[in-house]
């Protein structure tokens, strides 16, 4: 099977004073080869939990995760990874930092140079390219990191709050970056945002995660990603599905959180 | 006394510079660019700029303080020096019988350095003779003596007189004020006063400067420091003492600094060295370098290899602390990216690790070219046949002031120049230092 599964995956954390946290509890997802999934969730339902196992960081206690039917083990190149900010080596230019995976393969620089030039045309930094990255604004950064992740043309892209940092303006235009990037590379994505928003705009399939144990709450599928392709995202935002789906997801999450708080006052 | 006038002198220059510069030197005064506009500069520490002005006059205030509490020959105000000069004094001696006979005591005062100086012909000068002067009538005769400035003289009047002490005869009165034994009197000059036995004494006024044996004034140290280029010192010019004591410290810094490094990545990579280094590590840290010196000694003698070895040891904690800390100082989302981009433990450890960790390599290596240096000075200090510390140590075993504050101030501008190459070689090599 074509495509990445996550196997009935479990996570508890052993505590220091003997108790333990069920980050993640049976959590199973099929998703199909150039799917482009967006994670929701209140703050601790193990969303970076999963990632991280999905990446291979992390061995689940129960359960495993399946890349075109072969288990998950640990990191490989074929699973790229865009952190939110700072994850950039500052020691190398913007080409160095693109060219950092096709390096570490042997691939020498005449070969991996074409690559470079056509990957920073994509993310529009042709003339940043022998700058170092800490001259970068936050939002050029991220354009590196999503470079830097394509150069190594990976399977599955995996983005944990990807453009969290960035201002609301950045943000816009890096979303319409990523939704066009998602078409023209046909790549696996898997991305967690904190903002609805988000989820909505760049999610084929929108996941929402309760927390305690992190568990899928539920599943949407959505035609917004496929809309916004190539267009301006605020014309997708007129549609006539937004604003209901946004206020439905807006209360769930709202309630989840009220719930956390009411027992945490339980507790106390 | 002298330190409390010290301190009151360099208080007031601190405070009458600032109203007088500040009055006449308003630009200076102002804050600049952007901080100009900041209505609030009081606890915000980055709208504090050194003023350079008070930089100016703070290292000008340390020189006149210096030429000012010295014998220094430059036309600059000074405190009150000691009396110099030729100075004159009668005495009465009065016998058994009642009788009593005046004479003069004639004293020079020459500087205590003239030895050290040298005359018209450039031949050193000698101390002067005493001063001639007549007998003089009656039994007792006129005497004539030398003493140094900061000196003190002991008067054998009777020598030439014609009455000895046994017989009786005694000093009654100094300038014709009776004065008993144990007795002092102050003249402008000095003081006279009579030992417990009666024999006059004369103390020349010694001032507030210090003798030149405890604070030559900078232009005999800019002088020594002439001929310590040309002639060296205790067989090693001046060059050679310094060479010596730059090549331990950055030999034995090399040392510490190779074998530190590789433990100290090795301690921030695997649970095995952690472990075994971990105890070593915390126990000699705490350890002055200057508590092995003798131990070093024991082992090593004096030779080049005892200092080398101490100093090894003293950059060694130091660079595995700093090594151990840049590795954990790597962010885990650079090393997550690292690896999900393909890159194999020994990539990481050279394309991640490495770099991310040069800051804080730097940082080390700066504390411990400081630790190094101040470690080798003393070092010498102890046991050395050549060195900076050797040369000073030397010096103030032939009261040769001068030297020694030559050494010192070497010793700070090199520890000062060596601060200022590796911050350049830091910004150099690691130019996104505090950027990220
Ligand atoms: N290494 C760990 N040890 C112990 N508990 C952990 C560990 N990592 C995560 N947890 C716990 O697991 C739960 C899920 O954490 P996770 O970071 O996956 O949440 P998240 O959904 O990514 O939250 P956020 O939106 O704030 O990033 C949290 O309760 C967290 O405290
Ligand atoms: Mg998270």
């Amino acid at each position: 099977m074509v495509g990445l599964l996550v196997d009935n995956v479990s996570m508890h954390f052993n505590l220091p004073n003997g108790g333990y946290i069920q980050a993640l509890k049976n959590v199973t997802l099929d998703i199909k080869s150039g799917e482009l999934m967006s994670v929701l969730g209140p703050s601790g339902c193990g969303k970076t939990t999963l990632l991280n196992i999905v990446a291979g960081f992390l061995a689940p206690t129960e359960g495993q995760v399946n890349l075109n039917d072969v288990r998950v083990t640990g990191p490989s190149p074929e699973r790229g990874m865009v952190f939110q900010q700072g994850a950039l080596f500052e020691w190398m230019s913007v080409r160095d930092n693109v060219s950092f995976g096709p390096d570490m393969k042997g691939m020498s620089r005449k070969e991996s140079a074409e690559k470079v030039e056509h990957l920073l045309d994509i993310v529009g930094l042709q003339d940043f390219k022998e700058k170092a990255v800490y001259e970068l604004s936050g939002g050029m950064q991220q354009r590196v990191a999503l470079a830097r992740c394509l150069a190594n043309d990976p399977d599955v892209i995996l983005m944990d709050e990807p453009l969290g940092a960035l201002d609301a303006l950045t943000r816009e235009k890096m979303q319409s970056l990523v939704l066009d990037l998602w078409k023209d590379t046909k790549k696996t994505i898997i991305l967690i945002t904190h903002s609805v928003e988000e989820a909505l705009l760049l999610g084929e399939r929108l996941l929402v995660m309760a927390p305690r144990p992190g568990r899928v709450h539920k599943e949407y599928r959505l035609p917004f990603a496929d809309l916004g392709v190539g267009k301006d995202l605020r014309e997708v935002k007129k549609h006539e599905d937004y604003a209901s789906t946004r206020e439905e997801i807006l209360a769930m999450i709202w309630n989840m959180e009220e719930e956390i708080m009411g027992r945490a006052e339980e507790v106390a | 006394m002298t330190s409390l006038l010290v301190l009151f002198l360099y208080a007031t220059a601190f405070f009458g510079t600032y109203f007088i510069a500040s009055r006449f030197l308003q630009s200076y005064f102002q804050r600049k660019g952007f901080n100009k506009l900041k209505t609030v500069t009081f606890g915000d520490e980055s709208a504090v700029t050194a003023n350079r002005i008070a930089s100016i006059i703070s290292i000008v205030t340390v020189f006149w303080l210096w030429i000012a509490f010295t014998n220094s020959a430059l036309p600059l105000p000074k405190l009150p020096g000691p009396f110099q000069g030729e100075i004159e004094f009668t005495y009465t001696v009065t016998l058994n019988d009642g009788t009593s006979d005046d004479a003069t005591v004639t004293i020079l005062v020459y500087p205590e350095d003239i030895q050290q100086t040298v005359g018209a012909q450039g031949i050193p000068n000698r101390a002067p003779d005493a001063p001639s002067r007549g007998l003089g009538e009656g039994f007792a005769k006129n005497d004539t003596t030398t003493v140094a400035r900061y000196g003190f003289k002991v008067i054998d009047v009777w020598s030439n007189d014609e009455v000895a002490k046994a017989d009786g005869s005694a000093v009654t009165a100094i300038n014709g004020q009776p004065i008993s034994p144990g007795q002092k009197m102050q003249i402008p000059e000095g003081e006279i006063g009579l030992t417990n036995k009666g024999t006059p004494t004369f103390a020349p006024y010694t001032g507030l400067r210090m003798a030149r044996l405890y604070l030559p004034a900078p232009e005999i140290v800019w002088q020594r420091f002439v001929t310590l280029i040309a002639d060296g010192y205790q067989g090693f010019t001046l060059w050679e003492h310094t060479y010596y004591s730059l090549y331990r410290v950055i030999f034995g810094f090399l040392l510490g600094a190779i074998v530190g490094i590789p433990i100290g990545y090795a301690m921030g990579l695997t649970n095995w060295s952690r472990g075994w280094f971990d105890p070593i590590v915390e126990f000699m840290r705490p350890v002055p370098p200057l508590a092995l010196i003798p131990l070093i000694i024991i082992w090593f003698g004096i030779d080049e290899t005892g200092k080398i070895v101490l100093l090894f040891l003293a950059a060694l904690w130091i660079m595995i602390i700093a090594a151990r800390s840049g590795v954990s100082g790597v962010a885990i989302s650079k090393v997550h990216a690292a690896y999900s981009l393909g890159a194999s433990k020994w990539q990481i450890l050279s394309r991640v690790i490495v770099p991310n960790s040069l800051p804080e390599i730097f940082t080390g290596a700066r504390v411990a070219m400081g630790v190094c240096w101040g470690t080798v000075v003393a070092a010498e200090l102890v046991a050395a046949e050549v060195g900076l510390g050797k040369m000073i140590v030397a010096a103030s075993k032939f009261q040769l002031t001068d030297i020694v504050i030559v050494g010192i101030i070497l010793i700070g501008i090199i520890g000062f120049l060596i601060d200022v190459g590796m911050r350049a070689l830091e910004k150099w090599l690691v130019p996104w230092k505090g950027r990220i």
